[in-house]
């Protein structure tokens, strides 16, 4: 989200002088620790924790609602949802290694990694529409019961996020190779690396309680 | 008077108008025509006079694409204003029909005209009148506040800004394309889900608080980053003004509660649009779900409005008192007391909906204990005058009004919260004397003094007394005239949101009430009416850039100030930084450096209308040009994160010019 | 300027305190119930209490800015100084949180007393064993009156003997209303697919207005309904008077019944089928559909499974209102429809359900 948006220091700068060029892509010195774009990100970070947060609680209380239809016993496979899960898990870790490279300055390795963790990315995001198309298919859609309508709202959500996650991470590399690893690209870098985890952990959660627990 | 219709338009769908029809505009409804004729006149004259004047590049350069935090602060608040006017219409036309549809009378608005009134009436109140006008003061004073230059996503301020006003435009198209929710202004299912509010009055409900709420929640983050990042060198948290520490906990609530609401409505649209089963009554639904979640969002809304103000009195009154603050660092603890505090206490919101005892009486305490910091603030403002030297301007008669409205407000606000109590008074014309009684006697109030306060900053002159006063007078004697009677009709046991009623004993409170609602149209003509006869006397209005002898930091800059605030960065030792920069005999050093700047943007309205297309779209079925529109928006934003070139400094020698011709008090 | 504006408002106030004080329709401050009587006892308990600090707040907020006003000849009291005091501190947070202490403390005792998901303790009360149950639904826009010790039901009419505890049972058949009773009880929500309650006691004989408290439709302003409390005998009258209506309240005629109307006359149903209200809960009047109960309890053991999904019909309830938002019947009566609307309307249905399936 933040990326959208150039931070402002605000401050009265030394003697840079106006002919500074505006990516601070030598401006080390100043700027870059003060930047406001990690904590305004992670604020905004909290408030989508507050929607899957409301989200979860909605699942809590329709996820028994049936309606005499099918329960997650009937519905979830867990080989195939452990294959999901393990394509995501993979996908932050690939993250982290671009990361790595990207600190390290190696422009090509962090574009390397950042393709194979969207490689990753549209895997999951192909196994959960697989998965929703053949549950709507055999009349198992959100309209069927107050269980079905969560289930696929929590874990919809949380694909539509990984959804944009990708967008971002497509245009980042874009950027990545016009602009190279310049400050405003590494914070770039940082806050959709700070998004990938984050949807990591909420899947987690997902996974735990929308899976793991109602198929034990 | 009563209109022709009486029948909905066909449900019918076309892929290329969805299920828009010529039947669907109002033009046979003698009202809804005239207000058209008159807004397409009005609006007709004033382009035509930007036209002659040729105000349309200026006004594009200099406000629509501004990212200047004050230039946004004000817009918010002109769009708050004009939706007031348009809040306050539905309000006297409600008032008139109470007044009218006695003892079989059927006054002159039928049910399907008068329930789109009152559920327009609250949600252009609380979402576009009183969030535009604390957001607006929150944008023009905090930044200034804390010494900063902007705040610290400037296009983001703008771009929130554009979404509100989207959502704030949808609401009013619904007027004249279609018709608008009749549910009341939360929309409790099952009565809004798609087999009872049928219709595309519901999806305008909708879509245009889910556009604005986006707006509103980025502006969340936005102004609380800038309180954590942005703050002067050396200002620490309890060095800043009562005003931005109230603007904090309304942000963390901002934050903390605006995805409640986000969710429970896109479940709601989805009930609506896909056929889920979130809210119905049947395949597993749980209308009480919703009724939960709006509260858990609704109620620390209530204190999003109203903790700025408590910030803007604090800083009036130890301005007009000569003193500061009496007990600062209580009135910080009070307000994240409450800030807290209000996430435990919604379900008072529904004590008659079948809870037991242990529950009600749980949440009954809770709501009382938010009492005991409130109250604290009021002492503290009393004891801020004691021993002061009190100057009786415009903003402090505001001040006092608000105390003395605000008690009692708050006295009826507990018996509310008492269970029992609440059997009789929930749903009563009680519960709307009491909401009225803390939102005008407190919002509108504060609004009306943080607007009298500020106004000589934004432009460099005092409003006038005379008529600032007499606007005061009516409002606060309206306001008694019109909700008295209230009171006392929940007394008698009368409920809200009846359109005609057969009891002819109740009539003359209404009329009252409709008495006091003119009285109040009075106070707000008069406000219009000062801000045009200032303006045009500005020059003998005119004033320094610090006319009240105030004691924080926004009071440093010029009137208005430069767009860059400050020349200088300002060193913050403690307390009412400015009030001691005075002491010592205040001047800018003229030791200028290059500041750093971000550039103007024109993404941010293009984005808010990409989202009024979509969002009209979405409400009518016309499917593709809902896709065209957000697939655009999408491409925007991509678009405009390619853009890195977005900041610049200002010259040494712009900002000696600038400060050469400011005045300096 | 202040003169003229005072004036008319004087006048105001002297007609506004001539109507408060014509005429006792206070209800809630003099109510014709012991459970209302409770309830505004409470209310003036806890107006009293809190005027303790309100009153002074009042004064201090008018007197402070006057006393302290900056055209005083004597300023020697002015001091910019005093911003902090202990004293003063432990006043206005203790005097707010004694006040609270104890309104809490009446709250409790109150709410628990008035619980209406316990008996009544009321011991004045004569008839105590004797309740009169009564099950109320909300329709649109009608309210609905079943005695299930009687065996019959009305409509737009609530008789009740007086002295008596009534012990209602709620609930609504399409969306929430408020079941509001100023004078005896107070109000309760009426919601569809739940059941609230509520204690109701009429002290005296007399007809108490009553109406729907809760918006719920184009009707609702008109969904209003007389509680008469009446004398032994006359109950007992009202009663027979109900039985002879010969006018059975069944499954099939209550399908009828809920169909939208507005102000409905009040009439009379002379029988009422077995568990007629269990099923307005459970939304399973309508023959074919699984009540709420079995519904949960087949979830509570894993729901339908696979061969439950086609089985979705018998758990549907909510259909569009026939009534438009007008208040006209749609679909049936008054105006014939075309047929290709009809088709039009079903394949809106259509184009509604592809976002799904």
């Amino acid at each position: 989200m933040t990326m959208i948006d150039t931070p402002l220091t605000g401050r009265v700068e030394g003697p840079a002088g106006p002919s500074h060029p505006a990516d601070h892509a030598h401006g080390h010195d100043h700027g870059h620790h003060d930047s406001p774009t990690p904590l305004g990100f992670w604020i905004y970070l909290m408030s989508d924790c507050i929607i899957f947060g409301t989200l979860f609680a909605t699942y809590a209380v329709l996820g028994y609602n049936y309606a005499g239809g099918p329960s997650p016993k009937d519905l979830f496979e867990p080989g195939f949802v452990l294959i999901e899960t393990a394509l995501l898990l993979i996908s932050s870790v690939t993250f982290g290694v671009a990361m790595l490279r990207a600190e390290a300055g190696k422009l090509d390795g962090t574009s390397l990694w950042l393709i194979i963790t969207a490689i990753f990315g549209a895997g999951f995001i192909a196994m959960e529409l697989y998965e929703f198309r053949h549950l709507i298919h055999i009349g198992a859609g959100p309209d069927r019961s107050g269980f079905l309508s969560a289930f696929f709202t929590l874990v919809g959500t949380h694909g539509l996020h990984v959804t944009s996650g990708l967008i971002w991470l497509i245009t980042l590399s874009v950027q990545l190779r016009i602009h190279g690893l310049t400050e405003a690209n590494m914070r770039r870098l940082g806050t959709l690396s700070m998004f990938w985890h984050f949807l990591d952990l909420v899947w987690i959660g997902v996974f735990s309680f929308v899976y793991l627990v109602r198929l034990i | 008077m009563s209109t022709e219709v009486t029948h909905s338009p066909q449900e019918t769908w076309s892929p290329l108008f969805g299920r828009l029809t010529l039947d669907w505009i109002p033009y046979h409804e003698p009202i809804l025509v005239g207000t058209f004729a008159g807004v397409a006149i009005g609006g007709l004259i004033v382009l035509a006079l930007m036209t002659y004047f040729r105000l349309w590049a200026p006004l594009w350069k200099n406000w629509v694409v501004s990212i200047d935090h004050k230039k946004i602060g004000i817009m918010y608040m002109v769009l708050g204003f004009i939706m007031f006017v348009r809040g306050f219409a539905d309000a006297i036309m409600m008032r008139l029909q109470q007044a009218l549809a006695a003892g079989g009378s059927e006054g002159y608005l039928p049910p399907h005209h008068f329930d789109q009134v009152f559920t327009a009436h609250g949600v252009i109140m609380i979402f576009f009148v009183a969030m535009a006008f604390i957001t607006g003061i929150m944008n023009f004073v905090m930044p200034t506040q804390i010494g900063a230059r902007d705040v610290a996503f400037p296009f983001l301020n703008n771009f929130a800004f554009w979404m509100t006003v989207a959502g704030a435009l949808l609401v009013n198209i619904s007027l004249f394309i279609g018709e608008f929710a009749r549910v009341g202004w939360l929309a409790f299912p099952p009565l809004s889900g798609a087999a009872y509010s049928t219709g595309p009055g519901m999806d305008y409900y909708l879509w245009a608080l889910q556009i604005a709420g986006i707006g509103t929640t980025l502006s969340g983050v936005n102004l609380l980053v800038t309180i954590f990042k942005m703050r002067a060198p050396g200002m620490k948290l309890f060095d800043m003004p009562v005003f931005t520490w109230t603007a904090l906990c309304t942000n963390v609530l901002i934050v903390a509660a605006f995805p409640v609401l986000t969710v429970s409505l896109a479940l709601l649209l989805l009930d609506r649009y896909v056929g889920t089963h979130f809210f119905t009554n049947d395949l597993g639904g749980n209308a009480m779900m919703y009724v939960n979640l709006i509260w858990i969002w609704g109620h620390p809304e209530v204190y999003i409005l109203i903790l700025p103000i408590f910030g803007v009195f604090s800083e009036v009154v130890a301005t007009f008192s000569g003193k500061p603050l009496f007990g600062y660092k209580t009135m910080v603890w009070a307000t994240m007391a409450i800030m807290v505090l209000s996430f435990i206490v919604w379900l008072h919101h529904f004590f008659t909906m079948g809870s037991g005892a242990a529950v009600n009486t749980f949440f009954g305490i809770t709501t009382m204990i938010i009492a005991v910091p409130t109250g604290v603030k009021i002492f503290n403002w009393l004891f801020t005058m004691y021993k002061g030297n009190v100057r009786f301007e415009v903003p402090m008669l505001w001040t006092t009004g608000f105390i003395v409205t605000f008690v009692i407000g708050g006295m009826t606000g507990v018996l509310l919260a008492i269970p029992p109590v609440d059997f009789q008074l929930h749903n009563s014309l009680f519960l709307i004397a009491h909401f009225h009684n803390v939102i005008i006697g407190g919002v509108v109030f504060g609004v009306y003094a943080a607007v009298t306060y500020w106004w000589p900053k934004a432009f460099g002159f005092k409003l006038d007394d005379r008529i600032g006063k007499a606007s005061f007078w009516f409002w606060f004697v309206g306001f008694y005239l019109a909700f008295m009677p209230l009171y006392a009709l929940g007394l008698m046991g009368v409920t809200r949101r009846m359109q005609s009623y057969m009891d002819q004993a109740w009539q003359i409170y209404f009329v009252i009430a409709l008495i006091g609602a003119l009285c109040i149209f009075t106070g707000i003509l008069l406000a219009f009416f000062n801000f045009f006869y200032s303006t045009i006397n500005r020059k003998k209005l005119a004033c320094g850039s610090d006319p009240w002898n105030a004691r924080t930091l926004e009071w440093a800059t010029q009137s208005p100030p430069a767009y860059y605030n400050f020349p200088e960065d300002v060193h913050v030792r403690g307390k009412d930084e400015f009030w001691r920069m005075k002491q010592e005999g205040f001047k800018w050093s003229g030791n200028y450096s290059p500041i750093h700047m971000p550039k103007n943007t024109a993404t941010g309205v293009v984005l808010g209308a990409m989202a009024l297309v979509f969002g009209f779209a979405m409400v009518w079925y016309i499917w593709w040009l809902a896709i065209i529109s957000f697939v655009l928006m999408i491409g925007t934003v991509i678009a405009h994160t390619f853009n890195y070139n977005r900041d610049y400094y200002i010259p040494v020698s712009e900002i000696a010019e600038i400060e050469s011709k400011g005045t300096v008090a | 300027m202040r003169r003229t504006l005072l004036r008319p408002w004087k006048i105001l106030f002297a007609l506004a305190m001539t109507v408060a004080l014509s005429g006792c329709r206070y209800e809630v401050l003099f109510p014709s119930g012991w459970v209302a009587a409770q309830e505004r006892n409470l209310l003036v308990i806890s107006t009293v209490i809190m005027l303790i600090v309100v009153i002074p707040v009042v004064v201090m907020a008018v007197y402070f800015p006057w006393k302290y006003r900056s055209s005083r000849q004597d300023k020697t009291d002015y001091d910019p100084e005093f911003t902090h005091s202990n004293k003063i501190e432990v006043v206005v947070w203790g005097v707010p949180i004694l006040i609270v202490i104890a309104l809490g403390i009446f709250t409790a005792i109150y709410t628990y007393r008035l619980d209406p998901y316990r008996p009544l303790d009321y011991a004045g009360l004569e008839n105590k064993d004797t309740p009169i149950e009564v099950e109320a639904v909300s329709l649109d826009w009608k309210w609905l009156f079943i005695y299930p010790q009687y065996g019959v039901a009305s409509v737009n009419e609530l008789a009740i003997p007086v002295d008596h505890p009534i012990n209602l049972r709620l609930s609504s058949s399409t969306v929430m209303n408020t079941f509001a009773v100023p004078a005896l009880a107070g109000m309760v929500y009426s919601m569809p697919a739940m059941e609230t309650k509520l204690h109701m006691i009429a002290d005296k004989e007399g007809t108490f207005e009553s109406r729907s408290g809760h918006y719920s439709g184009p009707g609702f302003s008109k969904m209003t309904f007389q509680t008469i409390s009446m004398s032994e005998g006359d109950f007992k009258g009202w009663i027979q008077k109900a039985a002879a209506s010969n006018a059975p309240l069944t499954r099939t005629s209550y399908l009828q019944l809920e169909k939208p109307t507005i102000a409905e006359p009040v009439h009379y149903y002379s029988s009422v089928e077995d568990n007629l209200f269990d099923r307005v809960v459970g939304l399973c009047v309508e023959p074919g559909k699984v009540c709420m109960s079995t519904m949960m309890m087949q979830d509570k053991q894993g729901g339908g499974g696979l061969a439950g999904i086609k089985n979705k019909p018998a758990y549907e309830y909510d259909d569009e209102r026939a009534i438009d938002s007008f208040g006209n019947p749609i679909n049936e009566g008054a105006e014939p429809t075309e047929s290709h609307d009809q088709e039009e309307l079903s394949s809106l249905e259509v184009q509604r359900g592809t976002h799904v399936n």
